[in-house]
């Protein structure tokens, strides 16, 4: 399709349809005083070469983990993304389309998105997933919302275990709802979220209780035992997943008893790209899906009995229903969907597996190392994946700002999140980063 | 398109039918060809309190999902299991077999105030 912009003559026309004198008179609602008058004050034009030495500048402001060696985390991780990935998703018939919905034009993107869906159900143990959201935060919230339309209750309880910004958006989700937002506390000596604080808080007005596996501070959870405390109040389980490699070796959630699996699809084939686009995933039980935010996509036959794949359960969203829709949400992430759905099948059920055990093994090196060297503390006991707490006898910050200098990005520091860890840091190991990589950060960290 | 004449009907194009002190609530003809083919119902829990004009529960077509508004205020004493597990049949006899709801009605005063099988007929011709 050609762009063609609208010519005079077009202009015109159309102003002349609706009895307009000039294209201003379309903002004639916009009172005067918020207008401006005047010409805005702009660097000139510059030309294609010298506008692309500007931006080349302005992008070696950034660091990339190219080129430093990185064990940054805390919900965003460095993978290994098959060449096939990119390749794949850049063909134009995926990169370029916008809302490719339509089931006469657009069944490649469909298929791709159905089996999206059903890879996610697989590794949540859940039965329906949807088209996929915006990041896993935002998933959380809708999580949230969702659980309070099943079961017409309002109380809220996050762990404080549940990454910060996560609860942050849930938070801003809820702003208009008053006080329904109640936290529970870790544990200090295993970094899990107590199930006594659960069993304490949880009551018959608890709409859900939202939990992390592994935890923000990098606990593994003991999901089955939270699980039974908050069915026994007739409450949704929701659990959240930042890092959803661990999948490979952790058992489902839906095994061990949640009603919704949400979380960041980002460490499946997508690059950590400064923040975003990242990939919420969604996916929960059959008797819940009409509840479920989002668009589904679901495989049918044609009249020819051919398999066909048409988006559904449409009709519960906000272009159909309006203010009732179950969300705001109206479209997905298609591309950084595509992308999970391409690496989780190139590594397959046992690459996945593989990646998981070797991040896990790299790891615990790091943290054996580690918890040798004077000065640092392993934080907390329980078992971890791939990123765990230390206790610096030196100011995190101080530590992070020295080693940055050596080219090792670590952190963050939890102060800014957690005022009773002003000594402590998160370390995140993937397959990414090799034995040497983890010397060199031991070295680092015994020098300073 | 029927209109029967033992029914009453509202604006919301649901029909009400009278039997002493209750009233059995269903979608009418029309409501159902313009709907097209229903697939989902939620329904409320026998005992709810229902209030004229205001929403009962949902209804789900293919083409999309709408309110069910109670024709009448009064409690639900039945409702129609049968259609919420089979809801096509919505499709196929909306006057009959795919009744929704039986509600005990506490004003009924309330009953004047709903349309005459002609009165929605003119109605629903002037909203086409």
């Amino acid at each position: 399709m050609p762009y063609i912009p609208h010519t005079e003559k077009d202009i015109k026309e159309m102003l002349n349809a609706i009895g307009i004198a000039s294209v201003e008179g379309l903002f004639n609602s916009i009172p005067d005083s918020l207008k401006i008058k005047k010409t805005l004050n702009l660097p000139p034009a510059l030309s294609e070469q010298e506008l692309i030495h500007e931006l080349t500048e302005l992008s070696r402001k950034n660091a990339a983990v190219g080129e430093y060696v990185s064990f940054l985390g805390a919900g965003a991780y460095h993978h290994y993304i098959p060449s096939l990935v990119n390749h794949l998703i850049s063909r134009s018939e995926f990169y370029t389309a916008y809302t490719p919905y339509q089931p006469e034009i657009s069944q490649g993107t469909l298929q791709a998105i159905f089996e999206y869906q059903t890879l996610i159900c697989q590794l949540t143990g859940m039965e329906v997933g949807n088209a996929s959201m915006y990041d896993g935060a935002s998933a959380t919230a809708e999580a949230v919302l969702m659980a309070r339309r099943i079961n017409n209750k309002s109380k809220v309880i996050l762990s404080s275990a549940l990454h910060p910004e996560y609860r942050e958006v849930v938070n801003t989700y809820l702003f208009s709802d008053g006080n329904n937002i109640r936290e529970i506390l870790y544990c200090t000596e295993t970094g899990r979220t107590l199930p006594e604080a659960i069993e304490k808080l949880v009551d018959k007005d608890t709409a859900c209780v939202v939990i992390q596996q592994p935890n923000f501070l990098g606990s593994i959870e003991d999901i089955k035992t939270v699980s039974e405390i908050v069915h026994k109040n007739n409450s949704i389980l929701i659990v959240a997943i930042a890092e959803p490699i661990s999948l490979g070796l952790l058992k489902s959630p839906g095994e061990l008893g949640a009603d919704i699996v949400v979380g960041e699809g980002q460490a499946f084939g997508n690059g950590l790209n400064f923040g975003g686009p990242y990939l919420g995933f969604f996916a929960t039980l059959d008797k819940y899906l009409r509840q479920m935010p989002g668009r589904i996509v679901g495989e049918t036959v044609d009249k020819n009995n051919k398999r066909g794949y048409v988006l559904t359960i449409a009709t519960r969203e906000q272009h159909i229903r309006r203010e009732k829709a179950t969300s705001n949400i109206c479209t997905n992430e298609g591309l950084c969907a595509l992308a999970a759905a391409i690496y989780l099948t190139a590594i397959g059920k046992h690459g996945l597996m593989e990646i998981a055990k070797l991040n896990l093994s790299k790891a615990q090196y790091l943290k054996k190392g580690l918890a040798n060297i004077k000065g640092i503390k392993i934080a907390f006991t329980a078992p971890t994946f791939n990123e765990f707490v230390i206790e610096t006898e030196k100011e995190p910050d101080v530590v992070i700002k020295a080693l940055l200098k050596k080219g090792i990005i670590t952190g963050p520091s939890l102060k800014k999140f957690y005022t009773e860890l002003a000594k402590h840091m998160l370390v995140c190991v993937t397959e990414m980063n090799t034995k040497k990589d983890m010397d060199i950060l031991m070295e680092g960290l015994s020098r300073i | 398109m029927e209109f029967p004449k033992d029914i009453k009907y509202t604006k919301e194009h649901e029909w009400a039918r009278t039997e002493g002190n209750i009233i059995t609530v269903g979608i009418t003809d029309y409501a159902q060809d313009s709907l097209g083919d229903v697939v989902y119902l939620e329904l409320p829990a026998e005992g709810t309190t229902v209030t004229k004009d205001e929403t009962f529960g949902v209804i789900e077509s293919v083409k999309a999902v709408s309110d069910l508004y109670s024709p009448i205020t009064g409690t639900v004493i039945e409702v129609n299991d049968a259609l919420v597990d089979n809801p096509e049949v919505i499709n196929d006899d909306p006057y009959g077999d795919a009744w929704i709801l039986k509600v005990e009605m506490n004003a009924p005063a309330e009953l004047a105030e709903l349309l005459t099988a002609d009165e929605y007929k003119k109605y629903v011709e002037e909203e086409k």
